[in-house]
């Protein structure tokens, strides 16, 4: 059996050049920023820390001076799950209908008001991506006058992730059918607030199916492998988990394509078969 | 009726079936989420026509165009400006988050002053005629001369006014706390007669040697930096990065080339050895415009052949020998100075021996090279007139003077003039060339029984922060009679205020603005309010045209302005219109063609003179500051986004990390993640390790901008004699369903305030003999398991 996609109008993704991204930090606060995220007085334990997009930072173990370092900005990657027929990991787990798989965008959904905080997803996501509210946001006196009416702020109890600026999408796609162009919407016209902040330039964002778009034309993704990049210097975190998400890495050192996965010994570069027989490199 | 076993499961099973297949489960679990979701205190904000509007960021010298996204006129988000010369639509986390400072909980209500322990509500005019009153005071005295004020910068009609305020009172004590750009400009008055500022042409170099900059940390235009680093792969242009530590600059580098701390200049100076040597120089340019080159090659290939640079600097001399020969063949190479974000002045002779690779290469004012860009004064102020006091206290030298002596060899000048920018705030302009430094300010002061200071006013900048030896500044403040401050928030040094007069934030208030922070284009803008004021807080340049007017006599007579508007609007003529339509002025992105000479004398008079503080025997670690773009480290603190994105090895609770190698580790007997205390001859910290393969073994980093006071100390009554409680200018329009106040009384950040340690209180200045400003880049220090 091949994975395939269906030929699904948009499929919406991300390519993150990590030998560009300089770690400054500009798409986590972008984000921050445009989703209304709320913070506290203390944000140093990263596991209660709510970022929807976050800066990991890993290094290739080596001693002085053979170090290196390379920074991952890590959204939600909205994954299509095995065969990419919409069964994301936490799609399939959520109880409550708040999360699901957009068939016509790819975008992985989370209604907060529908949430109620089992936190199920949380531990089907192998990235880590979802955050829990464990407590009410609070803003200092003032602050709440810069809050967004284009994404609800969340209240207590209720998980929250990358919606790939989902508000977005809406808003082009008003000003499209406005504009009679019916669901045709541009490149330039949805971009997600971390692709327009990055100094960089390091992230670019677009739809998968359409050949035209960058992001296509740098990963190359394989429709019968369920977009597998083609680019053999692009690559997709925890591959063989057939999660298919839809953020792809770029990266020119070996060593950061190799921490994308967990290889073992002799693994590495070796076509890996997996047990329903589809294989990956 | 008689349960059995049989009836009880049937009932069971069936009740079970039951429930299942009926909606209530489902029922239930909709019911609990809506019940635990409509609090009243989760905002609602408020829908409405969305509008941009474009203005320049001013949080940093960088001068970023930027977008502001506003819903119903109410601003909600920053984004950065497409098509702007310095950032074309590229913006840094600390801009994202500019709308945080607007409500920063940190921030100055209403004007102030300290009574004991409490702090009062005073209205504008009585704060003002205090402040005035003790002016006039000394003015009286015949004690003028007094009365100092320390600025951030020099640049800008803001600037401009303060300056012009202190020397009408009749003092020549104006301070600008001093970054490498002034080293650079002193560097370029020296060496090619120029009175210039030092502009670098990144995105257009094809190969730059970066001697310890932050490039892309926070040096110079940060996000002008982003935009040449990240085009490097499509230009085929390579960037070598000098530095004792893998910071995100050497790891983004081609070449990282991990030189001993404190040996920069003499790599520099090597690879000049190696491309003379090898004649990979320009000779032609060098013997032309070059004033005694020969004595500087014999200089260098005496003192500096690449085997024996090889021996101090711990790089390979194959190595040195491989980039001089790539440097020299790149079509314009390019060498940069000044340490992490160049927030400090920084060595004069280190930034000279890496300008001599330039000079070598004779890139200077050419594509992609090094350029020397004409100050720009844009601005005409009417000159200033000082009655007869004032005339003869401003004859008097500045209590933080300094003289800078560089033995220039072969030319044979013994005492080099600096130039001290002239901005025409003041007015005299007898061409006064008289250098002082901040830091020799408070030396002075805290060395003198009295302090020859009486009044001390504050403006833009955070002095007990941001210099050198903090602990001893907040000495020196406390010593002086009678300080103002006109920050917008409680930082480090209001806090030691008498007086506050609050400012607006740099969103709430219109300014002219001129690129800066050595980037290779003139762009001069006007930067608009986008922001209804908050609280009750003033314009500074309307605070201190009315601190004038109080202050009655000559000094109101230099300001006949009523509004700050009115002045800029008379003082900037012509480009006032212009930049009111148009937001900025951009020159053409041209190399500036003035001829240009350069001076080797100084370069072959190379030492290096900045030994590090501290007895190598009781301090056997070198300690050194770490600048990241995602902490501010100069007068502003980071917003809550910022402090949000700081990674848990750098700061972990309240705890500062410290990066030091494995193998120092081991040394020292401590493991990461344990609590130590790391002593110098300045201060003692406890902090926690984080161990770090990048970093070289001997050297401890420790990030700067942490260590911030959380605010106000004391209480704070208004003006009906309550304590202070909630907002208490803007009205909340954003809740439907009703804010509620989070009142904390007091003017505290707790954000960024209270965590981690001020690198500034282990480190103190180094008073560098050839500019006479602070160079000091580290310190030696011992480090041992708490």
């Amino acid at each position: 059996m091949t994975q395939d996609n269906h030929g699904k109008k948009y499929k919406f993704g991300m390519v993150i050049d990590l030998d560009k991204c300089t770690g400054c930090g500009s798409c986590m606060v972008a984000c921050m920023s445009e989703n209304n995220v709320p913070f506290k007085e203390d944000e140093t334990n990263k596991k209660d820390s709510i970022t929807w997009m976050r800066v990991f930072k890993l290094t290739n173990g080596k001693p002085f001076p053979e170090t290196d370092i390379c920074y991952m900005p890590r959204p939600c990657m909205h994954c299509g799950g095995k065969g990419d027929h919409g069964h994301s990991p936490c799609v399939s787990v959520c109880p409550a209908t708040a999360t699901d798989y957009g068939h016509d965008t790819g975008i992985v959904s989370q209604i907060y008001t529908r949430c109620f905080g089992c936190r199920y997803c949380m531990g089907a996501c192998p990235y880590h991506a979802r955050y829990f509210n464990w407590w009410d946001p609070k803003w200092p006196d003032g602050m709440e006058e810069y809050l967004s009416p284009n994404v609800s702020p969340r209240m207590r109890g209720v998980v929250e992730k990358c919606s790939f600026c989902y508000h977005r999408y809406q808003a082009a796609r008003d000003k499209a059918y406005h504009e009679e162009r019916r669901d045709e919407i541009e490149e330039s016209e949805y971009q997600t607030a971390c692709t327009q902040a990055c100094p960089a330039g390091a992230i670019t964002f677009g739809d998968l199916n359409n050949p035209d778009h960058e992001v296509c034309k740098f990963v190359n993704p394989d429709p019968h492998q369920c977009g597998k990049p083609r680019n053999p210097k692009a690559f997709r975190l925890l591959e063989r988990l057939q999660t298919n998400p839809k953020v792809y890495y770029i990266s020119e050192r070996e060593w950061v394509r190799k921490a994308g996965d967990n290889y073992r010994d002799g693994e590495w570069g070796k076509e890996i078969h997996s047990s329903d027989g589809n294989s990956h490199k | 009726m008689k349960i059995d076993r049989r009836s009880f499961l049937g009932l069971g099973l069936g009740a079970a079936a039951g429930v299942t297949l009926s909606p209530m489960p489902w029922k239930l679990t909709d019911d609990s989420s809506i019940w635990s979701q409509n609090w009243p205190w989760t905002p609602v904000p408020i829908d409405g026509e969305v509008t941009f509007d474009d203005t320049v960021c001013t949080l940093c010298p960088g001068n970023c165009g930027i977008s502001v996204k506003k819903v119903n006129g109410r601003a909600i988000k920053i984004e950065g400006k497409k098509g702007y010369p310095v950032n074309d639509g590229g913006i840094c986390l600390h801009g994202i988050s500019g709308l945080q400072y607007l409500y920063d909980p940190s921030r100055v209500r209403f004007p102030m002053v300290k009574n004991g322990d409490t702090w009062k509500q005073v209205s504008w005019d009585e704060a003002a005629s205090l402040v005035a009153g003790k002016i006039k005071e000394l003015k009286d005295k015949g004690m003028a001369d007094s009365v100092a004020c320390v600025a951030g910068s020099d640049k800008g009609s803001i600037a401009g006014l303060y300056k012009r305020f202190i020397t009408s009172v009749g003092s020549q004590n104006f301070y600008t706390v001093d970054t490498m750009e002034k080293t650079w400009e002193m560097l370029i008055e020296r060496v090619h007669g120029l009175n210039a500022s030092a502009a670098f042409d990144l995105a257009k170099s094809d190969y730059i040697i970066s001697f310890g900059t932050g490039f892309i940390e926070g040096w110079g235009s940060p996000v002008n930096n982003f935009l040449a680093n990240s085009s490097r792969k499509e230009r085929h242009a390579k960037l070598v990065q000098v530095e004792y530590r893998l910071s995100n600059t050497a790891a983004s580098a081609d070449i990282w080339l991990p030189a001993k701390p404190g040996t920069e200049a003499s790599l520099a100076l090597g690879i000049c050895s190696a491309m003379i040597s090898a004649n990979l120089y320009n000779a032609a340019f060098a013997q032309s415009a070059g004033k005694d080159f020969e004595a500087f090659a014999k200089f260098v290939n005496e003192k500096y052949d690449p085997e024996l640079v090889s021996r101090t600097t711990g790089v390979d001399a194959a190595k040195i020998k491989a980039v001089a020969a790539e440097f020299a063949k790149a079509k314009s190479p390019l060498a940069i100075a000044g340490r992490g974000k160049g927030e400090s002045a920084g060595s004069l002779m280190e930034f000279a021996a890496v300008h001599a690779l330039n000079c070598l290469t004779g890139n200077i004012n050419k594509e992609g090279g090094f350029w020397t860009i004409e100050q720009q004064d844009s601005l005409t102020w009417p000159s200033v007139v000082m009655d007869d006091s004032a005339t003869k206290s401003y004859a008097k030298p500045p209590v933080g003077a300094v003289t800078s002596v560089i033995d220039s060899g072969a030319s044979g000048a013994g005492i080099f003039s600096a130039v001290v920018s002239a901005v025409s705030g003041g007015a005299t302009d007898s061409g006064q060339k008289v250098l002082s430094s901040v830091s020799k300010l408070f030396e002075v002061i805290n060395a003198s029984e009295k302090s020859p200071v009486e009044l001390l006013m504050v403006y833009n900048s955070n002095p007990c922060f941001t210099l050198r030896n903090a602990k001893v500044v907040k000495d020196a403040v406390n010593k002086i009679p009678f300080v103002v401050s006109f920050s917008p928030y409680m930082d480090d040094t209001a806090q030691l205020a008498d007086v506050i007069l609050p400012t607006h934030t740099s969103l709430e208030m219109t300014q002219d603005v001129y690129s800066g922070a050595c980037i290779a284009q003139n762009v001069i803008a006007l930067s608009k309010s986008v922001a209804v004021p908050v609280y009750d807080t003033k314009h500074p340049g309307d605070a201190i045209i009315s601190l004038a007017k109080a202050t009655e006599g000559s000094v109101a007579s230099n300001f006949t302005w009523k509004t700050y508007s009115e002045c800029l609007e008379s003082i900037m003529g012509d480009n006032f219109a212009t930049l009111s339509e148009e937001g900025y002025i951009a020159s053409e992105l041209a190399p500036p063609v003035t001829p240009l000479s350069v001076d080797f004398s100084l370069f072959a008079a190379f030492k290096d003179s900045i030994s590090l503080e501290g007895d190598a025997k009781s301090y056997p670690l070198t300690l050194v500051p770490i600048d990241t773009i995602r902490l501010a480290s100069s007068t502003l603190a980071s917003p809550p986004f910022a402090v949000k994105t700081v990674e848990d090895t750098v700061l972990f609770e309240k705890d500062t990390l410290v990066e030091i190698n494995p193998e120092t580790a081991d040394k020292v007997g401590v493991d990461d993640g344990d609590y130590a205390v790391i002593t110098t001859s300045v201060g003692e910290a406890k902090v926690r390790i984080h161990l770090f393969d990048g970093i070289m073994p001997g050297i401890i980093a420790i990030p700067e901008g942490l260590g911030h006071s959380t605010g106000a100390k004391g209480e704070i009554i208004t003006k009906d004699g309550s304590p202070m409680a909630g907002i208490t200018g803007a009205t909340s329009i954003i809740t439907q369903t009703g804010g509620v106040s989070k009142n904390r009384g007091q003017l505290e950040n707790l954000y960024i305030g209270g965590k981690g340690v001020n690198v500034n209180e282990l480190i103190g200045p180094v008073m560098d003999p050839a500019s006479g400003l602070d160079a000091a880049w580290g310190i030696r220090a011992r480090i041992s398991r708490a």
